[in-house]
């Protein structure tokens, strides 16, 4: 199950300067844990104690996954992922 | 229809289906044109409703000057409210909002001040808080923090659109001052529990956000959280793509922002169907296309028009 994960700058330093990566998983939680074994530090970029970290957004086809279940939020084949790290514009 | 004067206008907007856009006949798109007000967008609601409720409360009188930080939108409509009403306008907007707009606020009578593009429009807000604090018999509205911003909406579309589509399901709408979001929300949900309340927000590229940090984050005094069900994040792409496919598919000639809306609302809808779920769903057409045409957004390949619009803000 193939699912596109979109890097922000910051993080490009893990993934070769790749901008896009494929990864799979059936929820974020999996998915994380996938890249970490091609990417690895990128778990620990975004989580903490097993949570999102704070100042990272992650979108699930364009939807926060905070309103969608966080790690829990269920995959499917297709679906894009976009992290970003939080700046301004309305971001909590 | 006949009204008295134009500001006896404002409101009740039309909701429009949009058949070829809808999945299916049980999972439904409906458009709320708010184009259609005095300056031809949904901000001269919350500004009629600031302007009067600073006039019972006696902050407002002939004569007085009001300020405040706007990208557009607002500033049009509180211009030709002002204009009516006897009293000097002053804006504070980000230097890299499109011409259209700035021309129009000056052909109000508008008076317009610049703040860095960089700063987007939280620069917008800190200048005119400076600007405030050196003329203190200046009026600030401020439509990020003004309850009446969100009671426009309370009292004004959320009924409207209950009345409208009473067996509406979601409501989606532009995530800004936050007000319509609020104002609608809390509205629906108090007569249909189980409502959808769902934000889009703009997400534009790095060439903005990488100027930005995070101590600058900016969230409205109006936002309450609790009342969104979900929130959408929607790049500058996938914003110019949804407002071609709305002018494409159904005629409607929307500005750039409501393409954000619109991508939520298909997001919403694609759930709904996969779940085999009823729904009707609602979404704001927040302003026309016409102040966006020097943006280059309707012109050419998506590409190119993508390119155009790289570091404009466009919501």
């Amino acid at each position: 199950m193939a699912i596109e994960v979109r890097i922000p700058t910051i993080l490009r330093n893990l993934t070769d300067d790749a901008k896009v990566v494929e990864g799979q998983g059936s929820d974020l939680g999996e998915l994380v844990a996938d890249l970490e074994t091609r990417h690895p530090g990128i778990q620990e970029r975004l989580m903490q104690d097993g949570k999102l970290r704070r100042f990272i957004n992650v979108y699930l086809n364009d939807e926060d996954v905070r309103f969608v279940g966080g790690l829990d939020a269920e995959l499917s084949d297709g679906d894009n992922v976009t992290i970003l790290p939080a700046v301004a514009g309305g971001s909590r | 229809m006949r009204y008295d004067s134009l500001l006896d206008s404002l409101g009740g907007t039309p909701l429009v289906g949009l058949p070829r856009l809808s999945p299916s006949p049980e999972v439904r798109l409906w458009a709320k044109l708010e184009d259609r007000n005095p300056t031809g967008s949904v901000k001269d609601r919350a500004a009629f409703y600031m302007i009067e409720q600073a006039e019972k409360d006696g902050r407002l009188s002939p004569g007085c000057t009001i300020l405040e930080p706007t990208s557009g939108n607002t500033g049009i409509s509180l211009a030709m409210v002002a204009k009516l009403r006897g009293y000097r306008m002053v804006c504070v907007m980000p230097e890299n909002t499109s011409a259209e707009r700035k021309q129009l606020l000056a052909m109000w009578g508008a008076e317009v001040y610049f703040s860095e593009a960089a700063g987007g429009s939280n620069e917008a807000v800190r200048v005119a808080k400076e600007m405030a604090a050196e003329n203190p018999d200046w009026v600030m509205l401020y439509q990020y923090g003004n309850p009446a911003n969100a009671r426009a909406h309370y009292e004004t579309t959320g009924p409207e659109l209950l009345q409208d589509l009473p067996e509406i399901t979601h409501f989606v709408a532009g995530l800004g001052t936050t007000g319509t979001l609020m104002g609608v929300g809390r509205y629906l949900r108090e007569h249909r529990t189980d409502v959808r309340i769902v934000a889009a927000e703009p997400r534009y590229g790095e060439l903005v956000y990488g100027l930005r940090n995070i101590d600058e984050g900016f969230v409205p005094e109006l936002y309450d959280e609790s009342v969104l069900t979900t929130r959408f994040s929607v790049p500058s792409e996938a914003a110019l793509k949804r407002t071609r496919e709305l002018l494409d598919k159904e005629g409607i000639f929307a500005g750039i922002s409501t393409g954000g809306s619109l991508h939520a609302a298909m997001a919403m809808a694609r759930k709904a169907e996969r779940a085999g779920e009823r729904a009707d769903i609602a979404f704001v057409i927040a302003d026309a296309g016409w102040k966006y045409l020097s943006t280059g957004a309707y012109e050419g390949s998506l590409d190119e028009a993508e390119e155009r619009l790289e570091g404009q803000l466009w919501a």
